[in-house]
């Protein structure tokens, strides 16, 4: 066997480090609470509720970057224009932007000062405070990550499979359909998981907009703050553990259809 | 048929000028020229799929420049085949058929033809992902014939298959093109394909179709020095005409024939320039004594640089006439050629 040079030690060791890092807090977190703490935990009906909010609150978030995201996504991939790189950046922003500055933002424009703000308010449509407005700020947060996905799986597809489609007959809605969105769904899954995952641990700019209804980080914050660690570690193994289970199933889902094709 | 009048496309990276074509009903046309000339470009606005600039495309007498390619009765068929990955071998045949009222009985007849003479019976169950390149080929030909189309523009359609492959396909190709009354327009890089296969052909440049004719006229007679240079016209020399004599650098050589212009190019194929030891007295009418400056191996025959004054002529030998020849660089030989197989242009 040959010996091994002294820079793939360095790189064993930097990498035994990070694993270490990031495995051995998440490791005590879940193995702190005992069995019947955490059975205790899930019978706590606030915990359900904030666990279910979370849940479905960012899953209305990767719906909405679903609906409004996978057309622009596409436009993205595929056309060349002035300004490209600028909408790009625009998209990255919300990635790059304090999290607590992005719920100030999101209310100086939906309070009651500013013409938005006062039209939501005379429709009804309250965002301080509630589970629209909670929507609203995960969609922000997590848009970007969706549109990222999707564009980089569009891209992936040769445009010349769209070409071939159209001259044998299709129209670009018959094309998008059968031909694009078969071969980029894969990657709208990913992009769903991502930007949910994105939506489901946002804290900062929640609490800002919507401290109640309570979504779980914030549930976490609140039981960490008045009745300290102990009392927060349960409910963060299940809002961790159900998140996990969650998107194991979506990878399990993607895999298999891998194989078959 | 096809008519381009005065077609202009400005694209990022890609323009063609002022095209202008024609090519007949159930003719078999092919493009060639240079990487980057636009021949993929040209194809592609037959078909509908970028937009033009100026001027107008004809099918069949109909207008089309501004219809949508699936209007169009295009087919086209491109270099990686680009077969839809999700869908079988049968799916991807079939998939033109969704968008076209074709009765049963007529298109599974098509259906049976296509598939019998291009032998795809016995993957019509299979994913592209792990078909052989010369299959890939077969089924994205069927797909694209199974609309009867018009027109069927091959973007380079054998030169991504094996060498021992491609003889087979292109008889295969030529038979469909026999049996069918459909006009085949090709793009390729092969000359014994363009040979072998095209009625007619276009040589195209920089965006510009430079000269079109039968493929024999394009290899014989170029009309410019790209065209020479391309068909592998080695010996191309600028030169002025006096009666049926051209004098290039310190040389003149005899014409047999009057050019019509005063001064312009000759051109002379390298196999038609004969080497020999001894001044020739046939009908080769022009002998000079030269100098071998150069000899470089291409596989199958050598290629000779020969100077004569100074001018340089290229020739073409075999092995054992360099052998016979005792040829190396240095040695003193005399060229021969007939004045037949000059070009002038």
């Amino acid at each position: 066997m040959t010996k091994k040079e002294p820079f793939f030690w360095v790189t064993v060791s930097c990498g035994i480090v990070i694993m270490a890092f990031i495995l051995l807090p998440l490791i005590e977190l879940m193995t702190a609470p005992s069995f019947a703490m955490l059975k205790e935990t899930i019978k706590d009906k606030d915990v359900v509720r904030s666990i279910w909010l979370s849940i479905y609150t960012a899953g209305l978030a990767a719906l909405i970057s679903f609906v409004f995201g996978t057309p622009l996504a596409y436009v993205l991939a595929r056309t060349d224009f002035r300004g490209k790189k600028l909408v790009e950046s625009i998209i990255d922003l919300p990635i790059v932007i304090p999290h607590p500055v992005v719920g100030i933002a999101i209310l100086s424009v939906a309070g009651k000062n500013h013409w938005i703000g006062e039209l939501f308010n005379q429709v009804g449509i309250r965002i301080m405070g509630s589970v629209t407005g909670i929507v609203v700020v995960l969609t922000f947060v997590g848009m970007p990550f969706y549109i990222n996905a999707v564009k980089n799986g569009f891209e992936s597809i040769s445009p010349r499979l769209e070409k071939v489609s159209r001259s044998l007959g299709a129209s670009m809605f018959s094309t998008f359909f059968r031909i694009t969105f078969p071969l980029a769904w894969r990657s709208m899954l990913v992009g769903i998981v991502m930007c949910s995952a994105r939506a489901i641990s946002e804290f900062g700019a929640v609490v800002i907009v919507a401290y109640h209804p309570m979504i779980a980080p914030v549930l976490i914050y609140e039981r960490f703050e008045a009745y300290g660690l102990k009392y927060s570690q349960p409910v963060a193994v299940w809002l961790v553990f159900i998140c996990l289970t969650l998107f194991l199933i979506l990878r399990i889902l993607t895999l298999h259809d891998r194989e078959k094709a | 048929m096809i008519r381009i009048r005065d077609l202009n496309i400005h694209l990022k990276e890609f323009n063609l000028f002022n095209i202008n074509l024609d090519i007949e009903t159930n003719e078999f046309f092919v493009l060639m020229g240079p990487t980057g000339a636009g021949k993929t470009v040209l194809l592609e606005a037959i078909a509908g799929l970028i937009p033009v600039k100026s001027g107008s495309i004809y099918i069949s007498e109909k207008n089309v420049t501004g219809l949508a390619p699936e209007k169009r009765g295009v087919s086209i068929v491109y270099q990686d085949y680009s077969l839809f990955p999700h869908l079988t071998v049968r799916e991807n045949i079939i998939y033109g058929l969704h968008f076209h009222k074709i009765d049963k009985e007529r298109s599974d007849e098509t259906f049976d033809r296509l598939v019998e003479n291009l032998n795809l019976s016995y993957i019509l169950n299979r994913f592209p992902l792990n078909l052989s390149g010369g299959e890939l080929q077969r089924v994205a030909m069927a797909r694209a014939l199974m609309v009867n189309p018009e027109i069927l523009l091959l973007d380079e359609p054998l030169s991504a298959l094996d060498p021992g492959f491609r003889e087979e396909i292109r008889a295969g190709l030529k038979k469909l093109h026999r049996d069918s009354n459909v006009t085949f327009l090709m793009v390729t890089h092969d000359f014994a394909e363009a040979l072998s296969l095209s009625d007619r052909a276009g040589i195209m440049n920089d965006g510009k179709i430079i000269q079109t004719g039968t493929m024999e006229s394009i290899f014989k007679r170029p009309d410019s020095t790209f065209v020479a240079d391309f068909v592998g016209m080695k010996n191309l020399f600028a030169a002025q005409f006096h009666g049926t004599k051209a004098s290039t650098g310190n040389i003149e050589i005899e014409l047999g024939a009057k050019p019509a212009n005063s001064h312009g190019y000759i051109a002379i194929r390298p196999e038609d320039i004969v080497l020999s030891r001894e001044e020739l007295t046939s009908s080769m009418r022009n002998s000079f004594a030269g100098n071998i400056t150069e000899i470089s191996d291409h596989g199958l025959y050598y290629e000779a640089g020969i100077m004569v004054e100074n001018i340089t002529f290229k020739s073409l030998i075999t092995k054992s006439a360099l052998l016979d020849l005792q040829l190396a660089e240095g040695t003193g030989i005399v060229v021969s050629f007939k004045s037949t197989a000059i070009h002038t242009f």
